[in-house]
């Protein structure tokens, strides 16, 4: 039945006429990532007690009717977003054995939805890294190509997603987490707008910066998995309790197109970018002129100052939201620490790996007396710069398009040693954070046999129609529907 | 000696009244088990985030008012980071640019008993850290995270106060606003009110200030006054002995009555303030101001003059009513309907219900006594129809055995009715009894008459001697 190959559109379908049953359908996606994961290390633990026990509830509500249009389907979480009573490590060796006493916001909602959470997915340590190789749990393979990063920090999500080890993942994206590993892998993923999903559980790393989101096949499974988590939350502040949060309706018809405008910021492509991707985009860009939307160049300048503006950013809330693991209440402690300070010390020595450490200690430096002003103070002034040109774009167009990355997936231990370049990989997708805006990455055509990503920005908010504009292109193609050769049977 | 001049400023922390805590639902109620009030917010677990409550910043605009400081239509939290076992997150979610008070200022009775203006920098919210116990037994630090998440509003006063004296006039004076205007319950022992000082020394004639030194955790209004007196010497003696004052911050320490080094500023912590992005910044209204100040009493100097001026209350009678707004309450609403005099009518209150107050450490409400109750009992002792004593009678009577008030006041009547026939028949006795006293008094000898009280009062232990002594006295005229 290639029932890997479905849709969550279909796999409800097939749960709903009874074809299949969730117990059913989570031992079967639990036995591929039994037989595949170990070429991709993709999942830190799976939960298959638990899975099962959500399972057999999930039945029981169908069987009765009383079920909802996700229920008994199979999801797997990022590792940094907290499940009662399940391991949350955050990719760390400073969380391997913590165990969260409640359930994120978004985990809780898709429990309520009736999903099955199979397990946890890998990512890089704390969220911190574009290749998923600062994981304590060891690197993840693309499989498209295993010598490959599946990207990062979601990169555990996205490679179970391509291998189609489970139907869909949850993801956070700081700088790019979700996109630039969805674009890695072939897939779809949705940063939404930051105050969209709640936070509330998600292991902070830059809390201005981090939004969960979903990462899938299509742009149709990302809408009903954004539909089910998004939201006001009482216990995120800066979740929005303004927007009226509607039901995503791909209601996009041919008659509309023609009234939508696509800007094409010319900053985007002049300098920095691999050729064949450019080209590749391009030729993305020239199917939805063929579709009838309007295409038009515009100006982002000041660009290549979010990178160094998010480092900063990101690094110093991370210094502070760090601090708590310190070996005194939850997660790793040192071996018997003489004192107060050596408790301190080593606890963070040994618990952390060394990206973690590193933007630590660029954040401390960074929000220090004496260079408060010159660091983080001018990367605030930077972030407005880039919100405020992203405000004088979207009065012009709807919509921005642009690579997701600058390369497709690059080798395992090709940018290990050097930190800029690996930076770097996230130059597209680091100032949609910087603005708070809403992105999606979805797959547009394949450079040496590796997926190529192409980013679609939108104003605040504006999640349904970028999700819609994007179902709209996988309606006309199919560079969606490729999955990896070797993951490719049962 | 007395060209040196010191120069004070204040930073008061006060613990809001809340039910619960600034950023999370668990209570802020005192003495419970250790941990026992500590939610996944206060624990800083992972992940969870803080989210603002309404209550803290009413109470802090509340205080600005009062001391006519101007609330910030724009406030913003701040982190400030540190490592310290009992701060959970290892920062304190504090304000440091945009406070929620801005200015300010109070008057208190100087020295020289002259009204003086003490100008407030600013107050901000914070968040209270835990509680680490050291034990020496155990060899080890508890932790105990109840109170890490309370609401402080930490009030800063400028450099103007000149004395210690002048400190704790101030301290007092904040004192009874927040109590008066129950924006804390300012339980010192308790530790919700508490101070740190900053204090120098100068030549009087000199224009720039002294080096300070900052004295924390000064949990009483008396050590606030030892300790800054013996800073003062300190520094004095320091200086002129050829030494030098260096920051430090500096603990008292009440047994010996002397201030300790604890650390110097090059040991001070680099705190890297910065806005908390887990909370967005308080916006807040003229209207939402506006609904706060009309709902707030009249403040505590206000009451004063006007219970001076209208009611011609004692000073003391003022202090017991300006310390507890449910009593000045009570009092208020008895001075409106009541005829007796204030200050006679203050007496039979602190005689009777405020003494059960403090005896029993007892609330206003738990009194379970109406205005209007009070003043029928004190108008039934007025026309004589019940005893002073009658009052506290009447107070301490069990809940279970009141019905109307009138009933009662009938009923200690009829038995001041039977004791007054009771008392006629002991005066006529001991008159019968004692014809040589008798004598003696008709020659002239006036102070017998406490004899004949004191045989009267031995069988009627509870009467009033004066009346009795009256009575005596008509009796012996007439005889």
């Amino acid at each position: 039945m290639d029932i890997y190959k479905k849709s969550l559109r279909e796999l409800a379908a097939l749960l709903n006429s009874k074809e299949i049953s969730s117990k059913e359908l989570t031992k079967y996606f639990l036995e591929r990532i039994t037989k595949f994961d170990s070429k991709l290390n993709s999942f830190i633990s799976i939960n298959e007690d638990y899975a099962n026990q959500q399972a057999d509830k999930a039945d029981k509500l169908i069987a009765s009717g009383k079920n909802n249009f996700l229920t008994g389907i199979p999801i797997a979480h990022k590792d940094l977003f907290s499940t009662k009573d399940i391991f949350t490590t955050c990719g760390s060796k400073m969380l391997e054995h913590y165990l969260p006493p409640y359930d994120a916001t978004v985990v809780k909602k898709l429990n309520d939805a009736g999903m099955i959470s199979i397990g946890k997915t890998n990512m890089d340590e704390f969220a911190m890294g574009s290749s998923n190789e600062s994981s304590y749990f060891g690197d993840v393979k693309n499989p498209w190509n295993l010598e490959k990063v599946p990207g990062g920090s979601s990169g555990g999500s996205a490679s179970a997603v391509a291998a189609r080890l489970c139907p869909v993942a949850s993801g956070s994206d700081t700088g790019g987490s979700i996109r630039q590993p969805a674009a890695f892998c072939g897939l779809t993923g949705l940063k939404p707008t930051y105050g969209s999903v709640s936070r509330y559980g998600m292991i902070a790393y830059a809390s201005s910066l981090d939004q969960g989101g979903p990462i899938g096949k299509s742009a149709e499974d990302c809408a009903v998995i954004f539909d089910e988590i998004k939201g006001f939350d009482k216990n995120d502040s800066t979740s929005n309790y303004q927007i009226d949060f509607k039901k995503t309706r791909m209601d996009l018809s041919k008659k509309d197109v023609n009234k939508i405008t696509i800007g094409i910021p010319k900053e985007y492509f002049s300098q920095g970018i691999d050729e064949d991707i450019s080209k590749i985009i391009f030729q993305a860009i020239e199917e939805f002129k063929n579709f009838g939307f309007n295409i038009k160049e515009i100006t982002l300048p000041d660009h290549g100052y979010s990178i160094p503006a998010y480092y900063i950013i990101a690094s110093a809330e991370a210094s502070s939201n760090l601090s708590r693991y310190d070996g005194v209440k939850f997660g790793y402690r040192c071996k018997d620490p003489i004192n107060l300070e050596d408790l301190y010390f080593r606890t963070r020595k040994e618990g952390f790996g060394t990206e973690v450490k590193k933007r630590i200690m660029i954040g401390t430096y960074a929000l220090s007396s004496g260079f408060y002003d010159e660091y983080y103070m001018r990367a605030l002034k930077i972030r407005r710069i880039i919100r405020d040109n992203f405000k004088k774009a979207f009065q012009e167009v709807d919509f921005i398009f642009s690579p997701t990355s600058p390369t497709t997936a690059f080798n395992l231990g090709e940018k290990t040693s050097n930190a800029l370049e690996m930076y770097l990989s996230d130059i597209y997708t680091t100032p949609v954070n910087l603005a708070g805006l809403p992105a999606i990455s979805i797959p547009v055509g394949f450079n040496n046999e590796l997926p190529v990503g192409m980013q679609i920005i939108g104003d605040y908010f504006s999640e349904s129609n970028i999700l819609n504009i994007a179902n709209y292109f996988q309606k006309e193609t199919d560079w969606h529907n490729y999955i990896p050769e070797e993951f490719n049977h049962e | 000696m007395s060209d040196w001049e010191s120069v004070i400023g204040l930073e008061i922390h006060i613990q809001l009244m809340t039910k619960s805590k600034i950023f999370s639902a668990s209570s802020t109620a005192y003495g419970a088990v250790p941990n026992e009030q500590a939610s996944y917010v206060d624990l800083g677990m992972p992940g969870t985030l803080p989210v603002l409550n309404e209550i803290a910043i009413k109470k802090a605009i509340e205080f600005g008012l009062a001391i006519n400081g101007q609330i910030s239509k724009r406030s913003i939290f701040a982190r400030k980071n540190y490592f310290y076992p009992d701060l959970p997150k290892n920062y304190q979610i504090s304000q440091l640019d945009l406070p929620i008070v801005e200015g300010g200022h109070i008057n208190i009775q100087n020295d020289q008993n002259i009204a003086k203006r003490i100008n407030i920098l600013r107050a901000h919210l914070e968040e209270d850290a835990g509680k680490s116990i050291h034990s020496k037994k155990d060899n080890c630090t508890f932790i105990d995270l109840n109170r890490a998440g309370t609401p402080l509003l930490e009030v800063v006063s400028q450099p103007d106060l000149r004395s210690a004296k002048e400190a704790v006039e101030y301290m007092k004076k904040i004192h009874e606003i927040v109590t008066f205007l129950k924006i804390s319950d300012g339980n010192m022992q308790e530790g919700s009110f508490r101070c740190d000082a900053n204090v120098s020394v100068k030549k009087h004639d000199d224009k720039e200030l002294g080096t300070r030194t900052e004295l924390k955790n000064i949990n009483s209004f008396k050590f606030v006054e030892k300790a800054i007196n013996f800073e003062i010497q300190r520094q004095i003696k320091l200086i002129e002995d050829g030494g030098r004052v260096i920051q430090e911050t500096r603990l008292y320490d009440e047994n010996k009555n002397i201030t300790k080094s604890m650390r110097s500023k090059e040991e001070a912590n680099d705190y890297r303030y910065f806005p908390d992005p887990d909370l967005p910044p308080i916006e807040i209204d003229e209207k939402f101001i506006k609904e706060i100040k009309d709902g707030m009493p009249m403040l505590p100097d206000e009451k004063r003059v006007s219970y001076q001026k209208n009611h011609a209350l004692t000073d003391e009678q003022i202090n017991i009513l300006l310390n507890n707004s449910d009593i000045s309450n009570f009092i208020d609403d008895v001075m409106k309907k009541s005829k007796i005099e204030p200050k006679k009518l203050m007496n039979y209150f602190i005689s009777s219900i405020y003494l059960k107050m403090n005896k029993e450490n007892l609330l206003m409400q738990d009194m379970m006594i109406t205005p209007d109750d009070f003043c029928e009992i004190i108008s039934a002792v007025e026309n004589k129809k019940i005893s002073k004593g009658n009052i506290k009678q009447i107070i301490d009577m069990p809940l279970t055995s009141t019905g109307s008030i009138e009933k009662i006041i009938e009923k200690f009547k009829k038995a001041q009715d039977d004791d007054q026939k009771n008392i006629n028949s002991l005066i006529d006795k001991v008159i019968n009894d004692n014809p040589k006293q008798v004598e003696d008094y008709k020659k002239g000898k006036t102070k017998i008459l406490g004899f004949f009280v004191g045989q009267v009062l031995k069988n009627a232990k509870d009467s009033d001697p004066g009346t009795i002594k009256e009575k005596i006295i008509k009796i012996l005229d007439n005889v």
